[in-house]
């Protein structure tokens, strides 16, 4: 076989794939860029709006309780994310290494808790055990009358949001764990590490990425939170933000107050940033990774079963038999519980073109992010975060101000709740897909390219098919939490139209629980239709590594 | 897997095309024969009156409904964009508000003049449609009318402890805070919050969790507005508990309006008009009276007999557009003493 040929077609793909280069890395900063623009939005408002305040608006956040606050949100932030951690790491473990009976089960339920709205699961924890609850009443003529310790406060919100955001850790360490090498873990073992210091000193460094994203992702939603706190009484940040509005009628403090707010949550990132780390996460060695090994866990199987257990009553079984109850109680009452099909409709066509929607803009992110971490990079990655750490009102606002003064036909329309909804939850679509992205190594792309395929050919063949499974992810987790989201819904949709979170809301502000439920339930049950397909995948691609 | 995944992407493209689709739709349909009307006033309360007032009047609405306060924050926000016609709001502060940028149109005087004063715009600029008093709502099976005392400030007192609660984040709430600072001065208003905060209360998010605690008997006494124990009785059945209404200017005995005001911008100024008349006309002060058991804000109408008429009420002489101007120093207050 002659040389000559080779080279000169590899000298000619040489050029053809600079020029490629040069293109798609353009087309990747300018995709880049048009997402940080739409991004900047909501803080480009909430400058307008600060700068209008008057010296007093200024004082505010300097008062004593502004900092206060500020420094209970932070507090509150920090305790659920622990507690997050603390639940979702070892589920994932539980149900995606070990021998744990009925363990693809339990991989659903897990997870279940993230489609109860975490408004809904706070409301239905204060019916079940707040004072005056469910339980109260059931003790009332027992010997443990009025012994019930009050929830309300910090231990309420700290456990409803812990509750309800846990499944994020979970679903992004589970992914996270189905990606590992077992290489690393069988070379510490071989080399007469215990299995609890290989998990320590192993396994744990390098799920580092995955926790730090789902502690990221709870962390933010723990501080933009409103729905949760308020209802558990528990004087948070955003309730400063929230009277500003209700209260006293006045945008410019709260502009300010929420631009102290994006700050927190920069502030946030720059610890995650330093948690995951610098390091690099995908195999270096040569040949395919092996399927992972399963722990048997012996006679801490029953530990763990009561664990899994005892976490889905109280996470899942108790919110959603409130709701149930409340139902029934509506019906056996002969009051007409509405199932309210045109709001589920148009939950659906909303929270799936935002999902759709959301996925695209996060791909430039993710790609900047874990291609190219430069400076553009940084930036568009942070400020992909800002619109996820602010209240869904103050984003909503930033929506009218713009569509009204520019673009006037958006205004109140379906397009517009999609824009906000990427601009609320975009991190929630870039976090998965990052994930996936660290874990093929640039190595993989440059082999298929090595062996004549395109630039785009080999992102097709490799990269792609790695993305696809971040990007269901991240589809799934948007489409669930859009299909919650209600104070952007109300102030953005078109007059007339209804989502389940908005006739959840309108049966509740009356004070009417029965007719809350009903649209509650549906909300539930469609919901669980994209956990359960997200869970079916895996076992799927579980199923495929064992044949092997 | 790969044909499961083709089919959530094309689900989730046709979601987007829907979206698209119905954005445009819409902002077609959103032509000039619909009267378009922001409503802080809940669906549930006020949607048989508004779809009777279309049946009526052959005018068509495109109600929004949504929080006061966020509603009133959206239409300054909009400005001179405003796609409202109307502004139908819970209670007079966000009305205030919104009038004080110049957004509202002033209403013709023979409406205005229908309305006691007090439940009106000194400017003429919105309206009131219907009122509401506060009031100590009682468990009628440990107390009795006697007992319950003619002053609000008299909760104070230390035979209440453990026995109170109240919605502090509730907005007709924080109007009496805010009222009561008018009438009382902001020092005499603070030792009052202090007071009540040594008798320990019981604190609530909703109005009608406050009057199902005074029904389960957790408390004695709630402050809330005169209707709720209608609205929970509705859905709970019989409940043992009464209002029990403060007189003589009591900063208790505050009375607080809904009202609704046009805006500025609207291009239908007719209809507008009508159905501000409709509802402070006839029909709809009947409805107010005898479906949301309100009280009926137009002279001369009786409230439902189980009400303690206004001009025994004697509400503190207070400017209600006004309250809002007192809103940020009750927070304050209420704030500094632990409530919020």
């Amino acid at each position: 076989m002659g040389i000559a040929a080779p080279v000169v077609r590899a000298g000619r793909a040489a050029s053809r794939a600079r020029r490629e280069a040069s293109q798609s890395r353009s087309a990747l900063v300018l995709g880049g860029l048009a997402v940080g623009a739409l991004m900047l939005l909501p803080v480009a408002y909430l400058v307008v709006r600060a700068l209008e305040a008057d010296a007093s608006s200024w004082d505010l956040i300097l008062r004593g309780r502004t900092v206060w606050l500020a420094l209970r949100s932070v507090g509150l932030a920090v305790t659920v994310t622990l507690a997050a951690a603390a639940l979702g790491v070892p589920l994932a473990w539980l149900t995606v290494r070990t021998d744990l009976p009925g363990r693809r089960l339990w991989g659903v339920v897990a997870a279940l808790p993230l489609v109860i709205p975490s408004y809904v699961g706070a409301f239905a924890l204060l019916a079940a055990l707040g004072p005056g609850g469910m339980l109260d009443a059931a003790l009332q003529n027992t010997a443990l009358a009025g012994s019930l310790p009050d929830i309300t406060g910090w231990p309420g919100a700290w456990a409803s949001l812990t509750l309800f955001t846990y499944p994020y850790v979970y679903l992004l360490v589970a992914a996270g764990i189905k990606g590992l090498d077992p290489a690393a873990e069988e070379a510490a073992r071989s080399l007469g590490r215990s299995s609890w210091a290989t998990f320590r000193s192993v396994t744990l460094p390098l799920l580092r990425p995955s926790i730090a994203a789902g502690c990221l992702l709870v962390a933010l939603y723990t501080l933009h939170d409103f729905g949760a706190v308020s209802l558990m009484r528990f004087p948070a940040f955003t309730q400063a933000i929230y009277l500003q509005y209700r209260g006293a009628f006045d945008r410019a403090p709260a502009a300010i107050l929420s631009l102290l707010l994006v700050a927190i949550a920069l502030a946030v990132l720059a610890v995650e940033h330093s948690a995951r780390g610098r390091a690099r996460y995908y195999r270096s060695g040569t040949g395919s990774r092996r399927p992972l090994r399963r722990v048997a866990l012996g006679r801490w199987k029953w530990a763990a079963l009561a664990f899994c257990s005892a976490l889905s009553v109280v996470a899942f079984v108790l919110p959603v038999g409130v709701i149930v109850y409340w139902v029934l109680r509506a019906v056996s009452e002969g009051e007409e519980v509405r199932i309210t099909w045109a709001a589920g409709f148009g939950s659906i066509i909303v929270s799936s073109a935002g999902a759709l929607v959301a996925l695209l803009a996060a791909l430039p992110v993710a790609l900047l992010a874990s291609r190219r971490p430069r400076r553009l990079a940084t930036v568009v990655e942070r400020l992909s975060y800002s619109g996820y750490a602010l209240p869904g009102i103050v984003v909503a606002l930033a929506l009218v101000f713009f569509s009204i003064n520019t673009v006037p036909l958006l205004y109140q329309s379906l397009p517009l709740v999609v824009i906000a909804y990427v601009i609320l939850f975009l991190p929630q679509a870039v976090e998965p897909l990052r994930g996936s992205l660290l874990q093929v190594g640039p190595r993989l792309e440059e082999a298929a390219r090595a062996l004549g395929k395109s630039r785009l050919g080999a992102f097709r063949s490799v990269v792609a098919p790695l993305l696809a499974k971040g990007a269901g992810a991240g589809a799934a987790l948007v489409f669930l939490t859009a299909m919650k989201e209600l104070p952007a819904t109300l102030l953005l949709r078109p007059t007339g139209f209804e989502t389940l979170a908005t006739r959840v809301w309108s049966g509740a502000a009356a004070g009417l629980y029965g007719k809350a439920a009903g649209p509650a339930l549906l909300l539930l049950a469609i919901c669980a239709v994209p956990l359960y397909l997200l869970a079916r995948r895996v076992e799927v691609e579980e199923a495929e590594v064992e044949n092997k | 897997m790969r044909g499961k995944s083709a089919g959530i992407a094309l689900c989730l493209c046709l979601g987007l095309l829907t979206a698209a689709c119905g954005g445009g739709i819409s902002s077609v349909l959103g032509d000039d024969k619909t009267l378009t009307v922001y409503s802080g006033r809940e669906e549930e309360l006020v949607g048989p009156l508004l779809a009777q007032f279309e049946e009526d009047e052959g005018i068509d609405l495109e109600v929004r409904y949504g929080d006061s306060a966020e509603l009133a924050a959206q239409l300054l926000e909009e400005g001179d964009g405003s796609p409202a016609d109307v502004f139908f709001s819970q209670d007079a502060g966000a009305l205030g508000v919104v009038g004080d940028e110049g957004l509202l149109s002033p209403i013709e005087n023979a409406i205005l003049e229908r309305v006691d004063h007090q439940f009106r715009s000194q400017e003429g600029l919105w309206v009131g449609t219907s009122g509401r008093a506060r009031v100590a709502a009682y468990n009628t099976e440990a107390l009795s009318e006697d007992d319950l005392p003619d002053s609000i400030e008299d909760f104070t007192d230390e035979s209440w402890k453990g026995r109170i609660g109240f919605p502090p984040t509730n907005s007709s709430f924080q109007a009496f805070v805010a009222a009561m600072i008018d009438t009382r001065g902001e020092e005499a208003t603070l030792a009052f919050l202090e007071g009540l905060q040594a008798n320990e209360p019981e604190l609530f998010e909703e109005n009608s969790d406050v009057v199902r605690a005074v029904a389960a008997g957790t408390i004695d006494v709630g402050f809330v507005n005169h209707y709720y124990i209608y609205e929970v009785s509705a859905e709970e059945g019989d409940i043992p508990v009464a209002n029990h209404f403060f007189t003589n200017g009591d900063p208790g005995a505050l009375i607080n309006a809904a009202g609704v005001g046009v805006l500025a911008t609207t291009d239908q100024a007719d209809a507008a008009e009508t159905f501000v008349d409709y509802l402070t006309g006839d029909k709809g002060q009947r409805y107010f009276a005898e479906e949301t058991f309100e009280y009926p804000v137009v002279r001369g109408l009786e409230p439902s007999s189980d009400l303690l008429p206004l001009d025994q009420i004697q509400s503190p002489d207070i400017d209600l557009s006004e309250l809002g101007e007192r809103l940020p120093r009750a927070l304050d207050l209420l704030a500094q003493v632990g409530f919020l």
